[in-house]
């Protein structure tokens, strides 16, 4: 499947851990302002994948890769790319939320910092519009200055949501983001997922067949290091063309 | 389990008790502010002041030095070399090696670091050696502190678009108590520690005045006092004991409240 401007382009991309051959020539294009599911079995290659997006793998001796991730047109593992510049534009949430070792404050201003903001209004209004946009403000705009590891773990992984969205990004990288969550956490997660896409890339690994249903356009399968199939969220999860989807959806009916 | 117990606790009460009870009638004002008449260690006048302040110069004066040379140390094999690295698992396994050398080593190294510079035994050469000292207690305590801080605090930090630099920061903070407790325990080493300042720092009986004089240290007053004939003068030695225990209690007691308030922010 091709799409006119993909957001992110991953062309013949091989990944090895030592002697394993991790990711075996990828061929994918990410569409711009829509969420793109990664699916597979654990183990199949779906969060390396989804890391060689913001090259998380460069301080891992034993990883090597080939190939190129095309971010706009620009390759990010060319020899010239910048990686802070890189990663700048991709949020990434982890499975469990890890908030930095400060205040919520600081967490969130934590990123335009580093880029260089040291305005405190300026600050003061971004720590406000991103609290907001993940609806965690009405919870905490009375104790911004206390430690964020107070926090339920909801409330720190939609805090780790707001730090990625306040270094203005244009991906949101999302790995398995819900899976430490409970039923009600998840829920707000993924309507904020729905809501983002207005605004941003959204590329999410989940192993819940019905979360990939609920919040994405489209949908890879990904087992054993392979891109399987690539396509709406519908067809692939209802009507798989490839035999190996088949049976990895055929218990998934609603 | 109950066995263990005993014996631990037991035989620091009983070092403890053994030191409070024959140093404690011993000790005295005179004992804590002044310094050693010339007839000190024959039962003459005066106290261990050059000695307590000789060793908490020495102690003070390494472990900031030490601190400083070993944060880069930790930080540039932890997040500047790949995960093991063979350049960062020699350094620990030469830090290793370093650490379970007997201070008489760097005792004679350092002394003979100083003759080959012309320098005369001082306070900056004990410094220096018990900084030498330390340096591997520091950086493995830090070490192992820095390996168990989950690589997703990391990956957090760097997809922000944070470089290695500004991310070693978010690191520091997160194990700032750990990094306490490395000083602390450097701290306590340098602080008793007799074979490495013996040639190096020297002797004397007045406070040192600048970097260059020679410094007494509390074990060294302890060792020099217990070996006199004299009985009263042996019981001073366990005065200078318990002065040394009571400073290596303070700063362990400092250092937890400080610790506590350090982890306020940690995940």
């Amino acid at each position: 499947m091709t799409f006119e401007t993909p957001h992110i382009s991953v062309q013949n991309l091989n990944l090895y851990y030592g002697a394993n051959h991790a990711l075996k020539n990828i061929n994918i294009d990410i569409p711009n302002k829509k969420v793109t599911s990664f699916i597979g079995p654990s183990g199949c290659g779906k969060t390396t994948l989804l890391k060689t997006f913001n090259r998380l793998h460069d301080s891992s001796l034993e990883v090597r890769v080939e190939g190129k991730v095309l971010l706009d047109g620009e390759n990010i593992y060319d020899k010239n790319a910048e990686v802070t510049s890189i990663r700048k534009k991709m949020g990434l949430l982890s499975q469990r939320p890890f908030p930095l070792p400060m205040s919520i404050y600081d967490n969130i201003a934590y990123g335009p910092r580093i880029h260089g903001e040291r305005d405190r209004h300026k600050l003061d209004e971004i720590v406000e519009r991103h609290l907001k946009d993940v609806a965690l403000w009405p919870e905490v705009k009375d104790r911004l200055k206390s430690p964020a590891s107070r926090l339920s773990i909801g409330q720190q992984q939609r805090l780790c949501l707001a730090r990625g969205l306040a270094v203005n990004p244009e991906i949101i990288l999302g790995d398995e983001p819900t899976s430490a969550l409970d039923p009600k956490s998840t829920q707000k997660i993924e309507e904020l997922f729905i809501e983002l896409k207005e605004k941003y890339t959204i590329v999410l690994v989940t192993h819940i067949l019905r979360q990939a249903r609920r919040v994405s356009d489209y949908v890879a399968y990904i087992y054993n290091g392979e891109i399987i199939e690539f396509a709406p969220t519908e067809e692939l999860l209802l009507n798989p063309k490839q035999k190996l989807t088949q049976e990895y959806v055929k218990g998934f009916v609603s | 389990m109950v066995f263990a117990t005993v014996i631990i606790v037991g035989s620091f009460f009983l070092i403890v008790g053994t030191i409070v009870s024959k140093g404690f009638p011993a000790l005295s004002w005179e004992m804590l502010s002044e310094i050693p008449s010339g007839d000190f260690y024959m039962g003459g006048e005066g106290g261990i002041l050059n000695s307590i302040l000789g060793s908490l110069y020495i102690a003070a004066g390494s472990s900031l030095l030490a601190l400083i040379i070993s944060v880069p140390i930790v930080i540039y094999i932890n997040m500047y070399l790949k995960k093991s690295s063979w350049m960062g698992n020699l350094t620990r396994l030469g830090y290793d090696v370093l650490f379970g050398m007997p201070s008489i080593v760097y005792g004679a190294f350092g002394f003979t670091l100083m003759i080959y510079l012309g320098m005369r035994a001082s306070l900056l050469g004990g410094i220096v050696t018990v900084t030498l000292l330390i340096i591997p207690i520091m950086v493995r305590t830090m070490d192992e502190v820095i390996r168990t801080v989950p690589k997703e605090l990391f990956d957090a930090s760097y997809s922000l678009g944070a470089t290695r630099l500004e991310t070693s920061r978010v690191v520091l903070k997160q194990v700032a108590p750990g990094i306490l407790t490395a000083v602390l325990l450097a701290f306590g080493r340098g602080i008793g520690d007799v074979a490495s300042v013996m040639f190096t720092a020297g002797f004397s009986n007045d406070i040192p005045k600048s970097l260059e004089d020679p410094a007494s240290t509390l074990p060294l007053a302890v060792f020099n006092q217990l070996s006199s004939p004299v009985e009263e003068v042996q019981s001073r030695a366990y005065a200078a004991a318990l002065v040394l225990t009571i400073i290596v209690l303070l700063i362990s007691i400092s250092a937890r409240v400080l610790s506590k308030r350090l982890s306020k922010n940690k995940i």
